[in-house]
Formats: structure tokens, sequence, C-alpha cells
């Protein structure tokens, strides 16, 4: 099995062209507050900065409304100064339906997890897309019930340890994980999907880029935009926090693979994309043999 | 003979005296009535999923909606149907759902979360028999909660309730449900559509439409009692015990009319269109010299228990006509607690379709019912079901053992 790098790699053969230098620290303006309770190592912060970024960066800010699913991520509700609606579990994209439907100027997203969005409300989700609403779901894909203390998701990949399947997941007993990002790009109303990652500080840009383009798509009306985020999740994988990042990309980012499912009204299959990536980590592997990243 | 006992004072007419949406008088369907209502309410927003007798409401808000700059979603579930409603009573506007009663059951969890969540969504509720009394009043949802149910007699009355659902919705930001039957839904009566004018209501400054997000002054609409950093904070528990003390304030809008029960010794209680039968036959009861009277609750939750109480006053004995097993009658023991025997006169009764009326529905069986109440007589069976009569068996019969230790 090829373990793809999904992110540039940093050199550290060669010393960097610029000296060190201090940065402005960039705290979205959006985040009430620096601080969460959830676990060492969580994804879910890192996304929702991205969406908190991609606010900001299309000045969309004061359009914005969040329907927030149920689960660890729910916490942002109170820290991210975002309108919100409180959802039942499963329940955002219908009920984003009816904000936007009144609301047609707004920047309308859901914000679930796996277990709110494919488990409970994978019928809401996949309606809402084949309706074509011109909404935007961000799905915060771990793998597992992280909330409730490490249980298996309906995308939890087989192989995977997780409360309740002690042994890993197997197929034949409990069958076989759902690729939501592929099954959506499928519907007509569909306009942006896209599966992105947090795992490292390329994949965070460009998962970033991913939100800003469905937040695009929803401006333009083009129908429903979709982002899904892998996100690590340690506690609920049972693993020390700092293998948490490549746990992601060998296991839930071999499965899920990431990418734009479809963008201009092309769609592309996790076949097509899988050997792009390949392509892409052969390419880049190739120029550190030759001494250093191209630009 | 009547009277109408509204325990609030706010100065609601429903007479449409100064009425501004007069539409002339024509012959519509129920179901048409209550949505021409729900649109002069300023409804705007509408999803549900199709199930008989409620489907024509949701026919004629997805014709009607449109024209009124209002939107009519045909849902893929009833449960998404909620949702839907949901998210547009968050944005402030007027919004509505309904269905029937396992429709209803799929949408409890929405319910009684929208309820600690404090959105003002209207439920149209056209029920296949008065059997979900308890779906409608206790409901089937978590936790502490309750809906103001507003039972209407006839078309005419609905296109008021209707009304006065959307109004109380938002005055106390609370669901309200509309509890109408095949009957109200598919009778076609001579009615206007008249406004109804109401006291006004403050601006909804809760509800979201994005402008403040950014600002430090974003909005939560939330059922968990979990506000913005830096907002006044509920928690879980704190949220709950709000929405509890907020409900005995609800209670003063209870509402009934009764009819004959200054001197009556028999006082029977019925709601929706079973009522008008029942108002009719005890007419005629009184025409015979019976002193019988009436009482109609037209809030079923809250029941009117003062309005009960004074009725059954002079009451010797007390029915409840309804048309289920038995379930009012458990409000109506409450209310004349105690002071006189109270006793069920309904029946299980539908057509073959299990949808509309059965035979229990009729002037003359009423009739017969209250009058062998009010000479002591055993209840007539069911017309029509005679031999579906329980026999239990023998092991059933036989005492079960105690299993304490």
């Amino acid at each position: 099995m090829s373990t793809i790098p999904l992110g540039p790699v940093l050199d550290t053969a060669h010393a960097p062209g610029d000296g060190a230098r201090v940065v402005e620290p960039k705290t979205p303006a959006l985040l009430l507050t620096n601080h969460h309770h959830l676990c060492p190592g969580c994804g879910e912060p890192l996304a929702v900065r991205a969406i908190a970024e991609a606010l900001e960066d299309l000045g969309l800010v004061d359009t914005a409304v969040c329907a927030l699913g149920i689960g660890c991520y729910t916490s942002f509700g109170a820290t991210v100064d975002v309108d919100l609606v409180q959802c039942l579990h499963g329940r955002a994209p219908s009920v984003a339906t009816g904000v936007k439907r009144m609301l047609p100027d707004a920047t309308v997203f859901t914000l679930q997890g796996d277990g709110d969005m494919v488990n409970e409300g994978l019928q809401e989700v996949l309606h809402t897309a084949a309706r074509g609403e011109s909404l935007t779901a961000v799905l915060v894909n771990n793998g597992v019930f992280g909330e409730t203390g490490g249980h298996m998701t309906a995308t939890s990949v087989l192989g995977q340890r997780t409360k309740n399947t002690i042994e890993g997941r197997d197929a034949e007993y409990h069958g076989y994980p759902i690729l939501i990002g592929d099954l959506i790009a499928q519907l007509e109303g569909a306009a942006y999907v896209a599966r992105g990652s947090v795992h490292n500080a390329g994949a965070v840009a460009r998962t970033t880029k991913m939100v800003r383009r469905a937040f695009e798509a929803q401006r333009r009306r083009e129908g429903f935009s979709f982002v899904e985020i892998l996100t690590m999740c340690p506690t609920g994988w049972f693993i020390p926090t700092g293998e948490g990042p490549d746990y992601l990309a060998s296991t839930l980012g071999e499965v899920h693979i990431m990418g734009e499912l479809k963008a201009d009204g092309q769609i592309r299959t996790t076949e097509e994309l899988h050997a792009e990536n390949v392509r892409k980590a052969a390419e880049l592997d190739a120029q550190l043999a030759r001494g250093g990243l191209e630009d | 003979m009547t009277t109408t006992t509204g325990t609030t004072s706010t100065g609601t007419t429903t007479s449409g005296s100064a009425s501004t949406g007069a539409s002339a008088r024509a012959l519509m369907e129920g179901s048409e009535a209550l949505v021409r209502a729900a649109i002069l309410a300023d409804c705007r927003f509408f999803a549900g999923y199709p199930m008989t007798p409620f489907t024509e409401v949701l026919e004629h808000f997805a014709a009607l909606l449109p024209d009124a700059g209002g939107v009519c979603i045909n849902a893929e579930s009833e449960i998404e149907a909620v949702g839907m409603a949901w998210g547009a009573v968050a944005t402030g506007a007027r919004a509505a759902t309904g269905s029937t009663g396992q429709g209803l059951a799929l949408m409890q969890e929405s319910f009684s979360e929208a309820t600690l969540a404090e959105l003002p969504l209207v439920i149209f509720n056209m029920s296949r028999s008065q059997g979900d009394y308890f779906q409608a009043t206790r409901g089937g949802g978590h936790g502490d909660y309750r809906h103001i149910v507003l039972a209407p007699q006839d078309v005419r009355e609905g296109v008021a309730l209707v009304q006065l659902a959307f109004h109380l919705a938002d005055k106390w930001r609370n669901p309200v449900m509309i509890y109408g039957d095949y009957l109200l839904a598919h009778t076609q009566e001579a009615v206007s559509v008249e406004r109804v004018e109401f006291p006004p209501l403050p601006a909804k400054d809760w509800a979201v439409d994005g402008s403040r997000s950014g600002t430090g002054r974003s909005r939560s609409v939330t059922p968990l009692g979990v506000t913005k950093v830096g907002q006044r904070h509920f928690g879980q528990e704190g949220k709950a015990q709000y929405i509890a003390t907020k409900m005995a304030y609800v209670e003063r809008e209870a509402r009934a009319e009764a009819g004959f029960c200054e001197d009556a010794e028999t006082v029977v209680v019925a709601f929706g269109s079973p009522a008008k039968f029942v108002k009719y036959a005890v007419a005629q009861l009184r025409d015979e010299g019976l002193r019988v009277g009436w009482v109609r609750p037209i809030t079923l939750w809250p029941f009117p228990v003062d309005a009960v109480r004074a009725a059954t006053r002079t009451a010797r004995v007390v029915g409840s006509f309804e048309i289920s097993s038995g379930q009012l009658v458990d409000d109506v023991r409450i209310a004349v607690a105690g002071a006189a025997p109270v006793e069920f006169i309904g029946g299980v009764s539908s057509d073959h379709s299990g949808f509309g009326l059965g035979r229990l529905l009729d002037v003359d069986e009423v009739r017969e019912r209250i009058r062998a109440l009010h000479e002591g007589r055993t209840q007539p069976p069911v017309p029509g079901y005679e031999e579906f009569t329980y026999e239990p068996a023998p092991h059933q019969l036989a005492p079960t053992p105690e299993v304490t230790p």
C-alpha cells in the first residue's frame, strides 16, 4: 500500500532561502474566543477555522447563517460569531433549506459530523442535494462517533477499530462504509462536491479553498455545494495524539479519497482522484530525488 | 343559552368586524379555507408530505403560497417537512407544517425540541379520529414541553382559530397545533375568509438573518441553552426551567364555550366536529324537557379546567363524548375533580378506510348515548361493531401471581 503524501513535503535537506521571521498571528475575527474544550489532536477546530477564513476571505461574514448539527463540533456554536440555528441530529440540511428559502441572499451552511449526516441524516442530505438547494453542507468526517466515545459510524473504514467494532470493522458483519461525497456528486442538483482534510498544512490550505469554492457556488445559485473535511480523532481512534495525522492519511484518507469530486460540471470518481493523487505524489518524490521541491 | 369563556382579556376579536382582508363568501372545502386563513395571517412557508385526510391542506398551500410570495415545499418525508418549517420559523417568517397521526408521530422529536428552541411553529393536524388527543396534548416527544392545541368545531371557526394559532405561536414563542379532522378538512361550506385583528407583537429580534454575524452580537436559535460566548447563558437545565415557568403563563390562554349548563343534571364534554353533533343533540333533548347541557374545550391544551368545572357545577353526571377509546375523559376527570362521576360515552368509529367518519358520528346515535347517560343506563354498542368485542382467553382471566419479594 502506497501512502500518499497529501501536501508538499517539508524540505529539511536544504536551508531555506529566506531567514526566519516573525509573522502576525492570524486568528479569524469570527472566533469569539481562542478556547475550545475538544481533545488534544482533534481536527475539528481546524475545519471550523477553514470555514471562518473562507467566509472572511469572500466578504460574506454578514450574510452567514449556520445550521449546526449534533456532535463534538456543536460547542463551536457558542464560540463562532455567526447567526446560528441549532438542529436536531441529522436534520440540518432540512433546516438550512427552510432558512435559505426564506433568506435567499444569506450564505447558509450546515456543519455536521459523519454520525449526524451519514448515519442519522443521510436522507436529509441526499434529498437536499437532489433538490439543488443553493446552500453549502460541510461534513467533518472522522469515521467515528467522537462525542459518545469512539463508536462505529457509516463512514468508518474496513478494519477500523471502534468501541463497537473491537476487532475492526468487518465487511461481512458490519457492512461497508459509505463514501458520501461520491454519492452526492452523482446527483444532478449538486453543483460542487469536494473532499479535503486537515491532517497537514497543505491539506488545510486546500480545504479552505474548497470551502471558498463551495460558498462561491452558493452565491452564484448554481445548486447544492458540499465539502467533506476529514478530521483527526485520536481519542476516538484509540491512538496517541501525535499519530492522528498519519493515521488519517493511511486509513480514512485511503478510502475517502481527497480532491474535487464534482466541479465545473465534471464528476470525478474515487479511482480517478486516487490515480491523480498517486501521480502527484510520484512527481513530488521525483522532485525531491532531483534535489528539492520545484515551484 | 351559549356562553363563551376566554380566560384572557387581550382584546382579541373574532368577529371580523374591522376586517381588512375580507374575501367574498364562497363555497370552499375546509382545507382551502384554513390555508387561505393561514396566508391571511402572513404564513409564508409550508412544508408537508401527503397523507389522508391532511393531503388537501398541502395541495392548497402548494397552489396558493407562491402567488402570496411564499414557498411550499413537497418534503420527502414528514421529518424533513418539520425540519424545513423549523428553519423558516428561525428566520422570523410565519411558517407551518402538518400531517395526520402517523406523520405527526414521525415529527415528535422536532416538536418537543422546537418547544425548547422557542420556535413559533404552527402545525396543521387533520386527524383520522380523536384517538390522537393524547398525541396532541401530551405528545410523544422528549422532555418537558407543551403545545397550545386549538380544536375548531367547523370551517368557519377554523378560519379564525388558524389566525389565532399564528398569533399565539408568536406571542408565546411556542408551537401551536390546529386539531382538525376528516370532516373539517373535507366539508364544503360557504365561508368568507376574513382577517382577524390581534394586538401588535414585538419584533422578532431573536430571529437569524446573518446580518449580525461578525459583529459580536450574532444570534442563536437553540434548544440547548447554549448561547454565544459573552451572552446570557442558560445551560440545558436552566433552559428547561425557563420553559417550564413560561408554561404557567401560557395556561391563561384556555378557551371554551358552554350551553344549557345553568341547571343541567347531565353535562356532556366534546371537542372539534363531534362537539357540533353533541350541541345539536343536547338541544333536541332540551326540547324533550331533559336537563342536559354541553361544554366544548376550544383549547385542548391548555385544558379549560375552570370553564369545565363551572359548566358542570350542577351536574349529577358528566359524560365525555369523543371518537376514541377514551382520552379526553382523563382531562375531564381532572377538571371535575371528583365533584361528579365522569363517564366515557364515545367510542372507536371510522369508515372502512380508517381515515373518515364512522356511524357513531350521527345525531341520533349521539342523542341516544346522552339519553342513556342521563337515565343511568348502559351505553349502547358502537353501531356496526357489535361483534368486535374482545373475548379474553381463560389464561388471561386467571390471576397473575405477585412478584414482589
